[in-house]
């Protein structure tokens, strides 16, 4: 396949970016999109230029480093899928292809395709967690039965990657869906009750000062996580949230 | 240095860890906080430990390369991990599990640390559920389990098919909390580069911010590497991208030995090879050997066929499969361990029996599973006279339950639906058991500098059986090293914090800088991607699945050849002064380039098959692996004077006293 990609370039974050065109030839379908991008890194490199930095790691869905905006949608065309998962059989010979970086305020651009997406670190710093103590004793696990099905949907929203492919896909850059899952993985164990009005409220005021919008229940974010995490889990934080404030 | 004290306790086996906690130094919990420790890496060993080392008082940095410390490579494991809990009533116990553990490893791993290993187990599975990660359950809310390869009971703890994210995302959670309380300071996108000793003593690293490309310099009392394993060595493995050895070949090259480098694990079930632009292989978790069954026709003219597109698996009946692993060892079956499932499929594809286009794939076939698990529900259900389609259905249900995300993860790569054809599957470089020396602190030879998780030697042997690389990462993280670390720890109370404006910082900040000069300063035209790729090439064909000395031989010189060409040639574009990802990599392929050629000769000295070394010159008649007790009972540490091929050998002699020694057989 030849293919006519249309690539951001950006230095670093205090210089202004750009697309640029390229035309790489000789692609295979059985390609992974980011194997794409190696071949065309290689090209440029022997030609003295610039490789075009994109972050990645696992290269199998389930780290959620990789994070290219692919003709206006976050991790490209195929749903429930990160973007090294994507494979160039989805494109045609011919096809022009626009790569963007995820683009919200709260993520800045750190190089070409790279943004910082720390603000996700420190809305989980802010009450992501249960307040064990490693280093004790805890309970035998058997000790605290959980029901299958909330272990189950628990299990669910803990299956969010951390992409932040619900930011890049909202129009107004919200990070509900994100943050709802964190919240509601532990809303629903038993172990996660005992703090969760706190957590719930830290975690949502921490999201609100890194910047990130409004959700106004458009869905987008929903439609384009590679993990399926739902909007139920909106609607729960929303519940825990109006719950703590009033018992606040 | 030279002599290798293991410092194991004396005593009965199952009061040695007992024991060893009692009569270790403990460091006052008002000192702690005078106190810092850096642990480089923060997959679930080095999150764990940093978690816990923060939470008795110590005052903690980690660094990982990643720009979140979540997204360390642990977040990929998917089967399970072990723990003696014996919910299942099966039979498990402490005993079993270490006997099972050592048995796997070929009785190449040492006996303290893997009963400490079995015993702590049980905790790791508690602190977890306590932290709220969500394991698997049954219907009654208890934890369920499933078994894995190489034992016989069900002692495997897992969440679907994404154990490792849910337990990273434990340990991560854990050190969230230690960061909002200050205990913790995060460095992320940050590189450590080399490793500072002064008086002998580990006291810092040289680490490089990715972003801006800044060179820093961090000190502490001890450093904790827990950086993973090596095996991207091979370029085509199913690590990350950026796995490297950089921090424990650092450590090596300042006098931590490196022990038995060779041992690297083939894992038997990945996404075959399909074409020269791979950049990487996934794993299908073992876990599918449960319900999977492996086969490959039995007449090569099918096996032709079917290579060819002219006949499809579908069509071959029982009669003309051969379920090589049923037939050859008829104990274990499917669920032989990795190093026997691994050269199986080698040896049928070898002979001509492959079934994809390169002839290096065999199958994993779901269909009998499916058909029984859909009778089982149609039963249970009380349907009646339900028909095959029904059946089918019902049982595909079934099995996405269990392996759904694995089996979406494999048609998303393959382009073929594993439910209604059978998977194709071949082995591939998965794991190292070999890493840095350590004691039973989990200190390496350096005073000072510890290993844990991947990035250690300790507990796998010559072969790691499934399920035990997470719960060693968490047995060390949690349970061991934050408590041996004391032990050394309480000579430093009254140290005082570490300058770092001494004449040891401004050396190694000094090499570190020359260094990356050098790289920089390449005038050929080949990418870093080019010397991986050829690095790769000669592990897998000359030091792979199966190694003759004839083979390891030419490597040795070839890896040396091919470095010294990195050197005069490489060409990296860009500058060190901001971020730089060709930089980043050139590095860490710098380091494969000498750990390749130890890797070569430690396998070469090693004149006996054992777990993942297989020695073609050392096999039974039936082609299974002959080991020799009598001259290779020991753990090779290697110790750097210079040239790879200058390093010496030490032995630490493996002496089991509460095991026999048997032929390991799974007949
Ligand atoms: C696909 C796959 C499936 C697996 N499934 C299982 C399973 O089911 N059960 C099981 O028990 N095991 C499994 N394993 C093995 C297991 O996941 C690993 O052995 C284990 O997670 C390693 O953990 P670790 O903490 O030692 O290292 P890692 O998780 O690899 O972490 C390494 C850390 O070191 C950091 N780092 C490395 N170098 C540097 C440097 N120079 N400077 C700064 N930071 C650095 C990285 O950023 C990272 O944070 C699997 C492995 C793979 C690849
Ligand atoms: S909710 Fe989905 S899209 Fe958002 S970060 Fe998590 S996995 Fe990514
Ligand atoms: S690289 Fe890990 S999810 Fe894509």
């Amino acid at each position: 396949m030849k293919l006519y990609l249309k690539i951001w370039r950006q230095k670093n974050t205090s210089t202004k970016g750009q697309m640029v065109d390229y035309t790489l030839d000789g692609v295979e379908s059985d390609m992974s999109f980011l194997e794409m991008l190696d071949i065309l890194n290689e090209e440029l490199i022997s030609k003295g230029e610039e490789p075009v930095e994109f972050d990645h790691d696992c290269r199998e869905g389930i780290c959620g480093t990789c994070s290219l905006q692919i003709n206006g949608r976050p991790h490209g065309p195929d749903s429930m899928i990160t973007v090294c998962q994507l494979h160039m059989r989805s494109f045609n010979d011919g096809d022009e292809i626009v790569i963007e970086p995820w683009r919200a305020k709260a993520f800045p651009v750190v190089k070409d395709l790279i943004v910082d997406r720390t603000a996700f670190d420190r809305i989980q710093q802010a009450g992501g967690y249960i307040s064990v103590n490693t280093s004790g004793r805890p309970v035998d696990a058997n000790a605290i039965p959980i029901e299958k099905d909330m272990a189950d949907k628990s299990f669910n929203a803990a299956t969010c990657i951390g992409c932040g492919a619900c930011v890049a896909a909202c129009k107004n850059a919200s990070a509900m869906l994100f943050t709802s899952a964190k919240v509601s993985q532990f809303a629903l164990l038993p172990q996660g009750r005992v703090e969760a009005a706190e957590r719930v409220e830290n975690m949502v005021r921490q999201m609100d000062l890194e910047g990130f919008g409004n959700c106004t229940n458009t869905g987008a974010c929903e439609v384009e996580c590679p993990k399926g995490i739902s909007l139920e889990n909106i609607a729960r934080m929303n519940r825990e949230y109006l719950s703590a404030s009033i018992k606040g | 240095m030279g002599v290798l004290d293991s410092r194991e306790p004396q005593g009965p086996l199952a009061d040695k860890w007992t024991k060893h906690k009692n009569e270790i130094d403990l460091v006052n919990p008002a000192n702690k906080r005078n106190i810092d420790i850096i642990v480089v890496g923060t997959g679930l060993a080095g999150g764990s430990a940093a978690a816990t080392l923060a939470e008795l008082g110590y005052n903690v940095k980690t660094f990982c390369y990643q720009d979140s410390p979540r997204r360390a490579h642990s977040i990929a494991a998917q089967g399970g991990v072990n723990a003696a809990k014996n919910y299942q009533g099966d039979g498990d116990s402490v005993y079993r599990l270490f006997y099972d553990t050592i048995k796997g490893g070929d009785y190449r791993s040492r006996e303290s640390n893997v009963y400490r290993l079995a015993e702590v187990s049980t905790n790791i599975i508690d602190q977890c559920v306590a932290q709220g990660v969500p394991f698997a359950r049954e219907y009654g809310g208890l934890l369920d389990n499933r078994s894995f390869g190489g034992v016989l009971v069900s002692r495997t703890f897992y969440a679907k098919g994404q154990t490792g994210q849910q337990l990273l995302l434990g340990a991560y959670a854990a050190m969230n909390r230690q960061i909002q309380r200050g205990k913790i300071k995060s460095y992320t996108r940050h590189e450590m580069l080399d490793l500072v000793l002064v008086d002998g003593k580990a006291r810092g690293i040289i680490a490089r911010d990715l972003v801006s490309g800044e060179i820093e310099r961090h000190s502490a009392h001890a450093v904790v590497l827990a950086t993973g394993g090596y095996g991207n060595l091979f370029f085509l493995s199913t690590y990350c991208m950026g796995a490297n050895v950089m921090a424990a070949w650092k450590a090596h090259k300042k006098g931590a030995f490196f022990a038995n480098p060779c041992f690297t694990q083939i894992h038997p079930t990945c996404i075959p090879v399909s074409g020269d632009h791979q950049s990487k292989l996934t794993l299908m978790s073992e876990s599918l050997r449960n319900d999977g069954r492996i086969w490959v026709p039995k007449r090569l003219e099918d096996a032709q066929a079917i290579r060819e597109g002219k006949l499809k698996p579908t069509q071959l009946g029982e009669e003309e499969r051969d379920y090589y692993l049923e037939r050859r060892y008829p104990a274990f079956g499917n669920l032989v361990p990795r190093d026997v499932a691994s050269r199986a499929a080698k040896e049928r594809c070898d002979a001509g029996f492959g079934v994809n286009k390169t002839g290096e794939a065999v199958y994993l076939d779901f269909s009998a599973a499916i058909m029984r698990y859909g009778k089982e529900k149609a039963l249970t259900s009380g349907m009646k006279d339900v028909d095959d389609d029904t059946i089918r259905d019902l049982g595909e249900k079934i099995v996405e339950e269990k392996y759904g995300n694995l089996f979406q993860m494999y048609e998303k790569i393959v382009d073929q639906n594993p439910y209604k054809t059978p998977m194709m599957i071949y082995p591939a470089v998965h794991y190292t058991m070999g890493g840095l020396w350590v004691d039973y602190n989990l200190q390496t030879t350096i005073p000072g500098c510890y290993a844990a998780g991947e990035a250690n030697f300790s507990d796998h042997g010559a072969n790691r059986l499934g399920a035990s690389a997470l719960m060693q990462g968490l047995a060390d993280g949690y349970f061991v090293l934050p408590y041996t670390i004391g032990d050394y720890l309480s000579d430093d109370i009254r140290t005082g914090a570490i300058p770092i404006d001494s004449l040891e910082f401004d050396a190694a900040e000094k090499n570190v800088k020359d260094r990356l000069e050098k790289l920089m300063s390449g005038t050929g035209i080949h990418s870093v991607d080019y010397y991986h790729k050829k690095l790769g090439k000669i592990m897998w064909n000359k030091c792979g699945m199966s190694r003759n000395a004839k083979e390891l031989k030419e490597a040795i010189k070839e890896i040396a050849e091919l470095r010294k060409d990195f050197w005069e040639n490489v060409k990296i574009p860009g500058s060190p002064n901001g971020k730089n990802q060709e930089l980043e990599k050139a590095g860490r392929v710098a380091d494969f380039l000498e750990l390749g050629e130890l890797f070569a000769k430690d396998a070469l000295e090693r004149n006996e098959s054992c777990g993942g070394h297989f020695r073609e010159e050392y096999q039974t008649p039936e082609g299974e692996a002959l080991r020799d007790d009598e001259n290779f009972k020991f753990v090779s540490a290697w110790e750097y004077m210079g040239e790879p091929s200058d390093a010496k050998l030490h032995k630490e002699d493996l002496v089991y006293e509460n095991i026999k020694v048997k032929t390991r057989s799974y007949k």
